[in-house]
């Protein structure tokens, strides 16, 4: 089966019945989605599906032909990193980080539909996924940081 | 004077390494869990040494290549290893300027170092640290004369370094759970309902079948069950079908009822106790009040994860625990193999708050290896082992009474504590299950029995203060070490009674404090947190708006922390805005102390609207975070951090200071949204409501 995750075509041999979180670690090694509950309740594994913020725990890859999928390993690299990475590393937003790929994966959903979001709406766009560590704060200004930066410039 | 971790590990080549040009190696026994202790001490390491940070190389803590320090807790990382990074490093420099010094023909007042680079005079004197170092052996002891920088002296500490760890973590790595190894095999283990539970049947036939055409091992031994597999899913799959119908022989069985930390009272108990001898009779006026936290969970975002590899008698784990020395005493008693058979690295994992899951999956992962030895064994806990099987934090109830003066001063004071043990990391999870069963472990007694009473005796003048503590050490569940053990509970408790007491004597609370407070520290923190909050605006309350702040000198004796909070309440709590002014003396990392007090702030918050522990037949009941709801991004309040650094204050530990004076001040705000007290949190509806009836 052929997956299109983060841009690229990935064959892959899972079941249609297979779980995607489980796919993406284990057969394809792209470790950012993580495994914090698999009940669809943390977001800790959350991917984009055709611009969507989901629970790839709950997902089977066998309805995913044809979508695409974004990880947070699609939104850039420690060389060229994404404007919201660069953002959540400027304002330290994070602690240990458990919770960073799902929810800077949820910010890039949100700020594809919504390139001005206020800070309620990315409260509440973010209100699925959970951090521990208290973090929430520095995240939501990390957001609003490369919201404003985004519409300063082109969007890459 | 040398500080006692370096004292105890007192080759300085343990420490401090030059292993290539450009790169200094730091060594120390402390890990990373999201508190930043690798950036601040690396931080300290590079200002003693006069090295840029990006020279600077952490060593990933692994048993034989980093002193022994013990476990990381405590938010002591920066007070205690930091002294002994701090030493090591400055006797390392005095060791590289002397042999400088030889070689330029020059005095130590000539030398200055700037990122490694040796200059005379103010000019390059083509030495560096890399080319002086063939020439100089590190293992050797520290002298003891080696002074380091005072603070005037700092160019490094007390700057907001970024994080070293953090990037890694902002692309999709930086986790144990990351970890591949060659011909890994996935285990999940199924665990006993209750330690005294005795498997009576295994479904195989179940297991075997959900594996499908997967490979499958079925590991048993005693009432220990993993199931084995080269596919995650597998293991996974088989777990889930073989648990529901395996049958076991006298399985725990709570009634609901111990849910509650009032049912501690009704627990066989150890008394301890300290302070002033009980007060005789007295016409001062007496006020009593009780106030309770339930058990609570680590709950970390990641369900823990362990590693081990038997081969050629030698095992190596990999884990997330807090420590990677103390762990490896208990592999060796669960596994049988002496402890220098066993090599421990470590593993990041998420934060943690104390001891959750990450010891036990580690000896999990350890136990399977041993006996399963040629492939590496990968233990990955599920959400509901993380919330069944990991210890929580002890409910506690604390019972104050306290005399008022005829001129409303504070004369003396009681603090009774019912709680189940703080730190127990001796009991592990998976030796009941075990043929061996448990070990042997000394009752604790009044010297050894640690948390319970932290901030029970508040942090204020007080004639007469005596703390009893009932240590129920027998607990429902088990126990252990959550972010500030029973400090925050006690403050709490303190300083939500501080206030009723305010009130019955006519006093604002805040001069009410002030009134008790000698010391300027506390007063310049109280003072100010009056300030930034708006407490001269506060208004009399009750009508849905409140505004509180309190008060702890950290364990006793640690940082002078005061916070403030604003909320709102009708049916339930909102939280608006939080406030926090602290001293925690001379600070390494500014943003990184910031950080971890903002966080602190919202676990208390958490804590204190929404988290309670079920307990209820085999043990935890609330396994999911369905069950065991946190506070999310549309609930959390704002908030404000505000440090004092006093000249030439040494640093105190920071990680765990907010939760107190976080949840106390929450209680006071609620309390004067509403005219009425809460005492047992959480601050559920129901209670609300409850508390508005009683008024
Ligand atoms: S792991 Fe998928 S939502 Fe928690
Ligand atoms: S930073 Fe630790 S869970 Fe969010």
């Amino acid at each position: 089966m052929d997956l299109m995750i983060n841009g690229q075509t990935r064959r892959v041999t899972a079941e249609p019945t297979d779980n995607l979180l489980d796919v993406l670690r284990n057969e394809l090694g792209l470790t950012g989605p993580r495994f914090g509950c698999g009940t669809g309740q943390c977001g800790a594994c959350s991917v984009l599906v055709d611009g969507q913020d989901v629970a790839a725990c709950q997902l089977e890859v066998g309805n995913l032909e044809g979508k695409s999928i974004v990880t947070v390993e699609g939104l850039g690299t420690p060389d060229a990193p994404h404007l919201l990475q660069t953002a959540f590393l400027e304002l330290q937003a994070g602690q240990c980080g458990f919770c960073l790929s799902g929810i800077l994966v949820g910010a890039k959903g949100l700020l594809d539909r919504n390139p001005n979001p206020t800070r309620q709406e990315v409260a509440q766009a973010l209100a699925w996924h959970l951090c521990r560590c208290g973090a929430h704060n520095r995240v939501m200004d990390a957001v609003l940081l490369a919201a404003s930066r985004m519409n300063a410039e082109p969007v890459r | 004077m040398i500080p006692p971790g370096l004292q105890a590990n007192p080759s300085l080549d343990r420490w401090v390494g030059f292993p290539a040009p450009g790169v200094v190696r730091i060594a120390f026994g402390k890990v990373e869990y999201g508190q930043g202790a690798l950036t601040a001490l690396a931080q300290i390491a590079a200002e003693e040494l006069d090295v840029a940070m990006p020279q600077v190389e952490v060593a990933n803590a692994a048993t034989g290549a980093v002193p022994d320090e013990g476990m990381t807790v405590g938010s002591m990382s920066v007070e205690v290893s930091g002294a002994s990074v701090r030493a090591a490093c400055a006797e390392v420099r005095a060791l590289f300027v002397a042999e400088a010094c030889r070689r330029l023909d020059c005095a130590p007042g000539q030398i200055d170092i700037r990122d490694g680079a040796f200059r005379l005079d103010g000019a390059p004197s083509g030495e560096t640290y890399w080319t002086l170092s063939p020439a100089i052996d590190l293992a050797q002891p520290p002298s003891g004369t080696a002074r380091w920088k005072s603070q005037d002296q700092h160019r490094l500490v007390g700057t907001s370094a970024p994080r070293l760890d953090l990037p890694a973590k902002m692309f999709g790595g930086g986790f144990i759970q990351d970890v591949v190894l060659p011909g890994m095999r996935h285990a999940r283990v199924l665990r006993q309902p209750g330690p005294t539970a005795r498997l009576a049947f295994l479904d195989e036939a179940a297991a075997w079948k959900a594996a499908g055409d997967a490979d499958l091992d079925i590991l048993t031994e005693g009432s220990f069950v993993a199931f084995i597999s080269s596919s995650e899913a597998a293991a996974a799959r088989a777990h889930a079908a073989a648990e529901p119908t395996t049958r076991w022989d006298t399985p725990r069985d709570l009634p609901p009822q111990v849910t509650e930390a009032a049912s501690l009272k009704d627990m066989a108990s150890t008394e301890l106790e300290e302070g002033a001898p009980v007060g005789g009779p007295s016409n001062r006026r007496r006020l009593q009040a009780a106030y309770s936290r339930p058990y609570i969970a680590h709950a970390s975002m990641s369900p823990s994860c362990g590693i081990a590899w038997f081969e050629e008698g030698r095992l190596r784990v990999w884990t997330h625990a807090q420590g990677v020395y103390p762990p490896r005493l208990q592999i060796a008693r669960i596994t049988g193999l002496p402890p220098e058979a066993i090599e421990m690295e470590h593993a990041q994992g998420a934060g943690c708050y104390g001891h959750n899951g990450a010891e036990d999956a580690a000896y999990d992962a350890a136990f399977i290896a041993s006996r399963r030895p040629g492939a590496p064994i990968r233990v990955q806990w599920r959400r509901e082992d993380e919330f069944g099987h990991s210890p929580v934090g002890t409910a506690m109830r604390v019972e104050m009474t306290a005399e008022l003066d005829a001129a409303g001063r504070l004369a003396d004071w009681t603090t009774e504590i019912w709680t189940n043990l703080h730190v127990n990391r001796g009991r592990t999870l998976i030796e009941p299950a075990l043929p061996q069963g448990p070990p042997d472990l000394p009752p604790p007694n009044q010297a050894t029995a640690f948390g319970g009473r932290l901030n029970a005796a508040p942090s204020y003048d007080i004639p007469a203060v005596r703390v009893k503590e009932h240590l129920v050490i027998n607990s429902p569940v088990r126990t252990s070490s959550l972010r500030g053990l029973g400090g925050p509970v006690n403050t709490y408790a303190g300083e939500c009674f501080l206030d009723e007491l305010a009130q019955a004597a006519g006093k604002d609370p805040l001069a009410f404090r002030l009134e008790m407070l000698s010391e300027p520290r506390a007063r310049a923190v109280v003072e100010r947190i009056g300030a930034v909050c708006g407490w001269d605006r506060r208004g009399p309350g009750g009508e849905g708006r409140g505004l509180g702040l309190a008060y702890d000198r950290h364990r006793d004796r640690g940082a002078f922390v005061a916070v403030a909070a604003r909320v709102s309440v009708d049916e339930e709590v909102r939280l608006e805005h939080l406030w926090c002014v602290a001293d925690a003396g001379l600070i390494i990392n500014p943003d990184g102390a910031k950080n971890q007090i903002e966080g602190g702030m919202i676990m208390a918050a958490s804590w204190a609207l929404k988290e309670q522990v079920r307990l209820e037949g085999a043990g935890v009941a609330s396994v999911t975070w369905e069950d065991y709801p946190i506070l999310r991004f549309d609930e959390v309040p704002s908030v404000e951090v505000e440090l004092i650094v006093p000249p030439g204050a040494p640093p105190l530990g920071i990680g765990e200071i907010s939760l107190g004076p976080c949840l106390a001040a929450i209680g006071n705000a609620v309390a004067h949204a509403l005219g009425a007290r809460l005492r047992d949190l959480p601050y559920t509806r129901d209670r609300i409501a409850r508390a508005l009836l009683a008024d």
